[in-house]
C-alpha cells in the first residue's frame, strides 16, 4: 500500500477490535480511535480500574468472548496507534477532527472504518426525566465500569433483549429486581422460535435469564405502559398498566429503553448517504454487504451501520477491514470475505426474527399524555411540537425542529430524535421515510468553547 | 395532470424578503402566490445570526432600515408572534484606537439618521458595560437596535401570508419565467403553471438565474455565515454585540444560549448545502472566552452555516427590473438582511401597487451593475464584513 496517511478506525467495541486487528495482520499500522477509557465498547466494557470481578462476573455468558477481544487489542497495542478517550467531534472531507484531554487536533485519513456503535433508544414517558429514572446501557455501563448499581430496587422497563439481560445481571450483582416489566406482549416472544433457526446458543441464553428471574421471584410483566413514576426529587415507584388494572411498585430507580439506536452522525458528516430501514425503524448509511460506503475510503462496521449485536459486529469488522485492504490494491482472502459475508446475512436474519420478540412500541404516540417532556435538553412537550407542527403544517423533521426547538439541546436530538419522529409521522400520517432525517451537525458531542489547537 | 394557478402577484422566493412581501400585498388586496424551492424562511432568513441592528449600515441603507425599525415592534399584530424581538442594544466594540477613530467617524456620518449612538472610551465602555473584559479600545452603543430569533421569526411570516389568503408553495422550484402577454408566466415543481401580472424575484443567493433569464444579471456570489451556540447559561449578556471590522459577534437569547459568529463557513459538493468551518468556529470560540472569562468552562453544542447572497458593492439589489416592466428584485443582502427585510417587503408593495414608494432606494438599482460583464467570476466573497 503507498498511501501516506494511515488508516483509520473510530470506536474500539468488538467492530472496531476486529477491524484493527485484520488490518494489523495485513501489515499496516492504524490509528484507533477510543471514546472509552479501555478498548471493549458498551458491551465489552472493562472497568474504570480492575476491581477484582472475573469476567464472568462482568460479562456472563459472554466472558469467553470479551476476554479473548481483550486479549486481542491489548496485543495489538504495539502494532497500533491507539487514542483512548478521544471523541471525533467533526469530519470535514478527509479530515478528522478530534478531542482529547480538551486539547482538538486534527488528522487526516484517506482509509477510514467507522464503528462508532448505538446508544438506548429512547421513548418518553411520564415522569422519564426525574432522577433515578437511567436509560438499559446506562445502568448496564454502571454496573461495568464502575461495579455500582443505579439503585437498590430497579424496575426493568421496556422492550428489547437488554431488558431481561441487565436485570439479570443486576440480580446477580446483588441488587434487588422489583419488576420486569415488558412493553410486548408474550405472545411475541413466540418469535424466539423462529431466531432458534439462526443461533439457538443466543435464544437460549436469552431465554434462561428470563427463567432464572423468575426462579428467584421476580415478576415478569408483559403488555406493560408506563403511566407515570411515582415521586417528587427522585424515583420512589413506577406506576403502569397491564391490561385494564393499573399497579404501582415502590422502587428507587427505573432502567428502561426500547433495543438500541445507531450512532451515525459521523457517516453523515463524512458524505455517506442514507436509507430508510424499516426493522430498525431509522435512517442507516447505504453500505454494501462489506461496509463500503458512497464515499471513497469510508467504510462502517458494527451497530453503527445498523443494529446487528456484538457477534454481527466482529464479522462486519473484519469485513470491511478486508474490503479497505482489497481497495486500497493489497490482496485480501476473497474466499474469507465471502464466508463473512453469508455470516453476515443469517445474523441479519436473527435480528429479523429478534426484533418481532422485541417489538417497538408503535402505539407509543397515541398512548404517551401530551405533557410529557419530549426534548427534555429544550424542556418541550409533547404537546407543544404537535402544536408547532399543527400550526405550521409541518411535513418535514428539520423544519420541525427548527420551529418546535425539540432536538435543539446538548444531545442534539440523540435522546430524542425517534420520539420527534414517530410524532411527527403519526400526527400528520406520513410515514417516517416520508419526514426525513434530521441532518448532523458538528460537534457530534458538545465541546468545551475553551477547546484550542494542541499537538496532532 | 397540469396545475394551474394565477394571481396578481407572483414571488419567488419564501425568505424574509419574499414572504414579508407577500403578506404586505396581501393586506393591500392583490392576490398572491409565493413559491420556494424548499421551506419558506428555511435558508439565510431563518438561520442567521439574529441582529436587528441599524448600527453599522452604510447611510445609503438607513432610510430603509429606519422604516424596518417601525414595523419589527408591530411583529406580533403582523404575523402573531413578536418573534422574540427586543430592543436590547446593540454594542459595537473596537479593538484598536484605530478601530475606535472608524466607530466615532460612523457615528458623525450617521448623525442626521437618528440612531442616537452612544460612544464610550474603553475606560468608560468597561464601567458602563461592566461584564466585558480583553482589550477595548472603545465601544459604540446603538441602544435601541437588538435582536430575534429567525429560525421563527422568518417562517412566521410566510405562515401569515397564507393565513391572509396568499397561496404558498413550498417545495416547488421555479423552473422557468417569462413574459407572457401582459405578465408572466412561470413554470413551477413537477406541474404547476403559474401566470401573475407582477413578479418579484426574491431568491436570496438563487437570485440570479432568474435575473439573468431577464438580461439583468447581477455580480451576485455566495457566502456562507459560520455560526456557533453554546448550551443555555446564566443570563449575562444584556446586548447584541458586534466588533469593527467584522470577525465577531454575540448575543445571549432568553433561554440562555450564547449564539456568536464570525468567519465563514464552506460549500458542500453540492453548493446549495454548506457547513461552518472548523477553523471559523474556533476563531469565534477564542474570542468569546477572550471577551466574556466566565464562559471558559460552557460547552458549544451546534455549529451551523446557511446560504447567502453577495454583491460586490455590499449593498442588495431592491427594486425595478431596467429591462422587464412589473418585474421586481429585492435579494443579494450580504449577509445584513435580517432587519431591512420586512422594510423591503414593504417597499415592494409600494413599488406593485403605486410603482413608486417614499423609501430611498436608489442607490439599490440593478441597473448599476448594466455595465459589468454578465460572465462575473462566482468567487467566494472574501471581504470581512459582520453577517449578522
Amino acid at each position: 500500500m503507498n498511501d501516506t496517511s494511515p488508516a483509520v478506525v473510530v470506536g474500539a467495541g468488538p467492530a472496531g477490535i476486529c477491524a484493527a486487528k485484520t488490518l494489523v495482520a495485513a501489515g499496516l499500522r492504524p490509528i484507533v480511535i477510543d471514546e472509552g477509557l479501555r478498548a471493549g465498547g458498551q458491551i465489552y466494557r472493562r472497568p474504570f480500574l480492575d476491581d477484582g470481578r472475573s469476567a464472568t462476573d462482568l460479562y456472563g455468558s459472554e466472558a469467553a468472548k470479551a476476554t479473548r477481544l481483550h486479549r486481542e487489542f491489548d496485543a495489538l497495542l504495539p502494532s497500533i496507534d491507539y487514542r483512548p478517550q478521544t471523541l471525533v467531534w467533526n469530519i470535514a472531507d478527509n479530515q478528522l477532527h478530534l478531542m482529547a484531554n480538551g486539547d482538538h487536533q486534527q488528522i487526516s485519513f484517506q482509509n477510514l472504518i467507522l464503528s462508532t456503535g448505538a446508544t438506548d433508544r429512547v421513548l418518553p414517558f411520564p415522569g422519564w426525566t426525574l432522577p433515578g429514572v437511567y436509560t438499559l446501557g446506562a445502568a448496564q455501563t454502571a454496573l461495568k465500569a464502575q461495579g455500582c448499581t443505579i439503585g437498590r430496587k430497579v424496575v426493568f422497563l421496556g422492550s428489547g433483549p437488554l431488558l431481561y439481560l441487565v436485570a439479570w445481571q443486576y440480580l446477580k450483582a446483588g441488587a434487588s429486581v422489583a419488576a420486569v416489566l415488558d412493553t410486548a406482549p408474550f405472545t411475541a416472544k413466540l418469535n424466539l422460535l423462529s431466531a432458534f433457526r439462526f443461533d439457538p446458543r443466543l435464544v437460549l441464553i436469552g431465554m434462561s435469564y428470563a427463567a432464572r428471574l423468575v426462579r428467584r421471584g421476580v415478576k415478569l410483566r408483559y403488555n406493560v405502559r408506563p403511566t407515570g413514576v411515582d415521586g417528587s426529587q427522585h424515583v420512589e415507584g413506577l406506576s403502569f398498566k397491564s391490561g385494564a388494572k393499573t399497579h404501582s411498585i415502590a422502587c428507587d430507580a427505573v432502567a428502561y429503553g426500547f433495543a438500541l439506536r445507531p450512532e451515525t452522525q459521523l457517516a453523515d458528516l463524512a458524505g455517506c448517504s442514507f436509507r430508510f430501514d424499516d426493522r430498525d425503524r431509522t435512517w442507516l448509511p447505504v453500505t454494501d454487504e462489506t461496509g463500503r460506503t458512497n464515499r471513497k475510503g469510508v467504510y462502517l462496521a458494527g451497530d453503527g451501520s445498523g443494529i446487528a449485536g456484538a457477534d454481527a459486529a466482529e464479522i462486519s469488522g473484519e469485513l470491511a477491514a478486508l474490503a479497505l485492504i482489497q481497495d486500497s490494491g493489497a490482496v485480501a482472502d476473497p474466499g474469507r470475505m465471502s464466508v463473512l459475508a453469508g455470516a453476515r446475512r443469517r445474523k441479519a436474519k436473527l435480528r429479523d426474527a429478534l426484533e418481532k420478540a422485541f417489538p417497538f412500541p408503535e402505539n407509543w404516540f397515541e398512548q404517551v399524555p401530551g405533557e410529557t417532556k419530549l426534548c427534555r435538553c429544550e424542556e418541550i412537550t409533547v404537546s407543544s411540537v404537535v402544536d408547532t407542527l399543527h400550526g405550521n403544517d409541518l411535513r418535514e423533521l428539520n423544519r420541525l425542529k427548527a420551529l418546535s426547538r425539540a432536538g435543539m439541546g446538548r444531545c442534539q436530538g440523540r435522546m430524542c430524535s425517534a420520539a420527534l419522529a414517530e410524532v411527527l409521522s403519526s400526527t400528520q400520517k406520513l410515514t417516517l421515510t416520508e419526514i426525513g432525517r434530521l441532518r448532523a451537525q458538528a460537534p457530534v458531542k458538545p465541546l468545551p468553547l475553551s477547546l484550542h489547537e494542541g499537538g496532532a | 395532470m397540469t396545475r394551474r394557478l394565477s394571481a396578481d402577484v407572483a414571488v419567488i422566493g419564501g425568505g424574509l424578503v419574499g414572504s414579508s412581501a407577500a403578506l404586505a400585498l396581501r393586506r393591500a388586496g392583490l392576490s398572491v402566490i409565493l413559491i420556494d424551492k424548499g421551506f419558506c424562511g428555511a435558508q439565510a432568513s431563518g438561520v442567521n445570526y439574529g441582529g436587528v441592528r441599524r448600527q453599522g449600515r452604510s447611510a445609503a441603507q438607513l432610510p430603509l432600515s429606519q422604516r424596518a425599525h417601525q414595523i419589527w415592534p408591530r411583529l406580533k399584530e403582523l404575523i402573531g408572534i413578536d418573534g422574540e424581538y427586543q430592543r436590547s442594544g446593540h454594542l459595537k466594540l473596537a479593538r484598536t484606537p484605530e478601530d475606535f477613530a472608524k466607530l466615532e467617524h460612523y457615528a458623525e456620518t450617521v448623525k442626521s439618521f437618528g440612531l442616537d449612538l452612544e460612544l464610550y472610551t474603553g475606560a468608560m465602555a468597561k464601567a458602563r458595560f461592566p461584564w466585558l473584559s480583553g482589550n477595548i479600545a472603545g465601544a459604540s452603543l446603538c441602544p435601541d437596535d437588538g435582536q430575534a430569533n429567525p429560525r421563527l421569526v422568518s417562517p412566521a411570516f410566510a405562515k401569515a401570508a397564507r393565513d391572509a389568503g396568499a397561496i404558498v408553495l413550498e417545495q416547488n422550484a421555479v423552473h422557468a419565467a417569462v413574459r407572457a402577454n401582459d405578465g408572466f408566466a412561470l413554470q413551477a415543481g413537477a406541474d404547476c403553471e403559474i401566470t401573475c401580472r407582477f413578479l418579484i424575484n426574491s431568491a436570496g443567493a438563487w437570485a440570479n438565474k432568474i435575473a439573468a433569464d431577464f438580461a439583468e444579471p447581477a455580480p451576485l456570489s455566495r457566502i456562507y455565515p459560520s455560526m456557533v451556540v453554546t448550551e443555555p447559561l446564566a443570563p449575562r449578556l444584556p446586548v447584541s454585540l458586534g466588533e469593527e471590522g467584522g470577525g465577531f459577534y454575540c448575543r445571549q437569547v432568553t433561554r440562555g444560549n450564547y449564539i456568536m459568529g464570525g468567519g465563514r463557513g464552506y460549500a458542500l459538493a453540492d453548493p446549495d448545502f454548506s457547513r461552518p468551518s472548523t477553523t471559523a468556529a474556533q476563531s469565534v470560540m477564542k474570542r468569546a472566552t477572550a471577551l466574556f472569562p466566565h464562559l471558559a468552562g460552557a460547552h458549544v453544542i451546534r455549529f451551523w452555516s446557511g446560504t447567502e447572497g453577495q454583491l460586490p458593492d455590499n449593498n442588495p439589489v431592491i427594486g425595478p427590473s431596467g429591462t422587464t416592466p412589473g418585474l421586481f428584485h429585492a435579494f443579494g443582502f450580504c449577509g445584513a438582511g435580517f432587519q431591512v427585510a420586512p422594510a423591503v417587503g414593504a417597499v415592494l408593495c409600494d413599488l406593485v401597487t403605486s410603482g413608486e414608494t417614499v423609501t430611498p432606494i436608489d442607490a439599490f438599482s440593478i441597473e448599476r451593475f448594466r455595465n459589468m460583464s454578465s460572465q462575473h467570476n462566482e468567487k467566494k466573497g472574501t471581504h470581512n464584513e459582520t453577517v449578522e
